[in-house]
């Protein structure tokens, strides 16, 4: 079955989060804090008159945080809880299955962050690995 | 036939089916009243065919047994007895059961039914399908053979249906058949067979048919005569019962209710509920909470045009401003009261709850429900009923005493149990009132002591009703509690969560041997709210102004510590101080004189310190979506003129 992902970068490393998981793809805007909230939790925004949480996805899979960019972009995901913002430094490209073959992860590289991985997906001149927002979302909540 | 487009509405139909059952039965058990077994026909009827047309089979099979046995009592053939009654109480129970298995995507058959068909079935006196019983219906009523029985039996005949069946080494099967009824003639009349006489005489049957027969001979005798031809394998006699006489046709005249217009039944319904409601139509909660959506974004915008045109200070443009924001009222109170449903809805299950309940525990209630008109928001309707059920549950178990305890007391052996709603302002009240026993205060009390839940000092300062409160504090719901207090203190906690959490407020007023009132006010509608908004640092949040007793300027130098608690003499009370930056982790100085938001909580008072008042506005709450769910003294947001979220301050987790 054909499938296609949003890539985007998280400082040198790619990722790919499943296209219809992604609602839309939006500039940075002002974030209200949440006080008490996890840390990765930058706050809720208003997009178009609902209140969306906003995760730091640096923070979120142990990246240094960074000041936002030009190219920083808000990822709305529809994920199993309701929607969700998560901020990444640069959203590169939709690629679409036919180019690219998933791999397993490599054994060796499981660890914290790799739970949240599915697979690689390896093309030519293409690497990145698929994230599974709900999973990122469901593992938080239980902690 | 695509069944999810119709999924909603087979649903909420059913519902309303389901809830006319039950409200119906308990008036056929009170009054034994003819119309609710018609109503309950009716519904039950609909129901079956509702749920096999979207092929839910398991439902349509236990509404056909109910039918069925009710179609006897309707048409006066059989007594209505408590059997049936409660048979049909655990009939809509299980219904029910599997309707909200069909809701979450199941088949509807997740309910063992196989009890409830058999008690239906030994009611209706048949024995399950298959047996020869079933045989009887193969005569359809028709008018003349109505017509041509009752003639028949008003002389004096029985009528009787026959089965015969000839052997497999028959040659001439017309022949036989020809002198089955040949003999048949010498004892009676036949009136019809099947298949018809002339196809029996051309040979066009199988080995076997049916004759319907009038006699003045007993079965015995027919059954006899007609085994004599030879090479009749058997015979099977039984007597053929009409429409209008007794209770195996039921399945045949059932047919023919099937094949009864069903427009026409559907229009005898709403015939009744015309009377009570005004014209309706269903609109998908969807569509509303579109609207909804789209007007709060719309009252974001007036306000942001608000405050561009006090900037702009242009004559003509404030006037239109102010005629949009008239508008804008008329309609936000239109708007809101489109999500508004009556109460009715979630009282309508109580009357059954209420009628098991008592049974169970071998207590004689009345329950009266008055207000059931009262409208709410649909929200607040979904989430209500589990609390009052509890409350209601409590009042029966705990409240209201046995019968033989009552009488001695000199109450009626029946207690009473009063459910009432009504509008006040802009809340909801709903109270439950009991003539039961009571709640002893002073038993609370030096359990509440013992427990550490109060001092001393407070014990002897409490009223009584605050000491009654106290069965809501979450330290009482433990068991030896249960039985020193009868039970009141069982989860009352939660209860009172889930109110406050709808922005409601439960209190209660109790007379020892007299009983107990709980009163339950609810907020009207829970989207849009006067709020104080607060500014700390850089940051706004919004106080709901139900909260807040009034708001002052304190100076650094009137803060005194008690306790090593800051507080402040509020019109001579201490009320202890919260700092809303330290609260919540803002960024910023601290002023030598500042605002001070005086908030309260039942009694009492919290007084939260913020940097500036920004002012009083409506504001339209938001949730802040699971995820965020639980955050401390956040209970969700709004977004402000300028498009900015600000976060809503829930001032009950300040204390």
């Amino acid at each position: 079955m054909e499938q296609k992902w949003v890539v985007f970068s998280l400082g040198t490393n790619t990722y790919g989060i499943d296209v219809q998981s992604v609602r839309s793809i939006e500039r940075v805007q002002p974030v209200t804090r949440v006080p008490n909230a996890p840390a990765h939790v930058k706050g809720v925004i208003n997009l178009r008159g609902v209140v969306t949480p906003v995760i730091d996805l640096r923070l979120r899979l142990g990246y240094e945080a960074i000041e936002p960019t030009d190219e920083t972009r808000i990822l709305i995901a529809s994920l199993n809880q309701g929607d969700a913002g998560f901020i990444v430094d640069r959203a590169n490209e939709v690629v679409e299955s036919e180019d690219v073959r998933l791999e397993p992860i490599p054994e060796s590289s499981r660890d914290m962050l790799s739970a949240h991985l599915t697979a690689i997906a390896k093309g030519e001149d293409k690497l990145f690995s698929l994230l599974d927002a709900n999973a990122l979302f469901e593992e938080q909540h239980a902690e | 036939m695509d069944v999810n487009e119709y999924l909603g509405l087979f649903l909420d139909e059913s519902q309303e089916h389901i809830q006319s059952v039950n409200t119906q039965l308990l008036k056929l058990e009170q009054t034994g009243s003819q119309d609710a077994i018609q109503e309950i026909f009716r519904s039950a009827h609909t129901l079956k065919g509702m749920s096999a047309t979207m092929g839910y089979e398991s439902v349509a099979n236990l509404t056909h047994e109910m039918e069925s046995a009710l179609d006897l009592v309707r048409a006066g053939k059989k007594e209505s007895n408590q059997l049936l009654l409660d048979t049909m109480f655990s009939a809509m129970e299980q219904i029910e059961e599997m309707i909200a298995n069909i809701e979450t995507g199941g088949r509807g058959a997740n309910v063992d039914v196989a009890a409830t068909v058999s008690a239906f079935q030994s009611f209706i006196g048949s024995t399950p399908k298959a047996a020869p019983t079933v045989e009887t219906n193969v005569f359809t009523a028709d008018l003349y053979t109505d017509s041509v029985i009752t003639q028949a039996k008003e002389t004096g005949f029985e009528a009787f249906q026959l089965h015969v069946k000839l052997s497999d080494a028959v040659v001439l099967k017309a022949a036989r058949a020809y002198m089955v009824f040949d003999r048949l003639q010498e004892l009676g009349e036949v009136v019809r067979t099947l298949p018809e006489t002339e196809a029996i005489e051309q040979e066009q049957f199988d080995l076997s048919f049916d004759v319907l027969f009038v006699s003045q001979e007993t079965a015995d005798v027919i059954e006899h005569a007609v085994s004599q031809v030879s090479e009749v394998e058997c015979v099977h006699v039984t007597v053929y019962t009409s429409a209008s006489s007794e209770p195996e046709v039921a399945v045949s005249v059932e047919t023919g209710a099937v094949a009864e217009p069903k427009p026409k039944v559907e229009a005898d319904e709403p015939k009744e509920q015309a009377v009570a409601q005004a014209k309706t139509i269903r609109v998908n909660l969807e569509r509303i909470d579109r609207l909804m959506n789209l007007f709060e974004e719309f009252i974001i915008d007036r306000g942001r045009l608000e405050r561009l045109a006090d900037e702009v200070g242009q004559p003509e443009l404030n006037e239109t401003v102010e005629k949009i924001k008239r508008g804008t009222n008329e309609l936000q109170s239109l708007v809101l009261t489109l999500r508004m449903m009556p109460i009715e809805q979630v009282f309508n299950r109580f009357p059954r709850m209420v009628r098991s309940v008592a049974k169970d525990i071998h207590k004689k209630v009345q329950l009266d429900i008055t207000g059931a008109e009262t409208e709410l928001d649909r929200t607040v309707i979904d989430e209500i009923g589990d609390p009052l059920v509890h409350l209601i549950r409590n009042a029966i178990d705990h409240g209201i005493e046995l019968p033989e305890v009552r009488v001695a007391a000199g109450k009626p052996e029946q207690g009473s149990l009063a459910l009432r709603a009504y509008h006040g302002g802009n809340r909801v009240f709903i109270e439950i009132e009991d003539d039961g026993a009571g709640i002893h205060v002073d038993k609370v009390r030096s359990k509440a002591l013992e427990r550490g839940v109060i001092t001393p000092e407070e014990a002897t300062t409490m009223t009584d009703n605050e000491v009654a409160m106290l069965i809501f504090a979450p330290g009482f719901s433990t068991a030896d509690v249960v039985t020193d207090l009868s039970g009141r203190g069982v989860g009352l906690d939660v209860v009172k969560n889930k109110i406050e959490s709808l922005g409601g407020v439960v209190t209660l007023e109790t007379v020892v041997g007299q009983g107990t009132k709980f009163q339950v006010s609810l907020p009207l509608t829970l989207s849009i709210i006067s709020a104080m908004l607060v500014q700390a640092g850089e940051e706004t949040y919004a106080i709901p102004l139900s909260s807040i007793l009034e708001t002052t300027l304190l100076d650094e130098a009137d803060i005194l510590t008690a306790h090593r608690e800051r507080v402040f003499d509020f019109r001579g009370q201490l009320v202890p101080l919260v700092y809303l930056k330290e609260m919540f982790a803002i960024e910023t100085e601290t002023k030598t004189q500042f605002p001070v938001v005086v908030v309260r909580k039942g009694n009492k008072l919290v007084g939260v310190v913020v940097n500036d008042l920004i002012g009083q506005q409506e504001i339209v709450m938001k949730p802040l979506g699971t995820y965020l769910e639980g955050i401390p003294a956040i209970s969700g947001a709004t977004i402000l003129g300028d498009g900015r979220v600000a976060l809503i301050v829930d001032s009950n987790d300040l204390f």
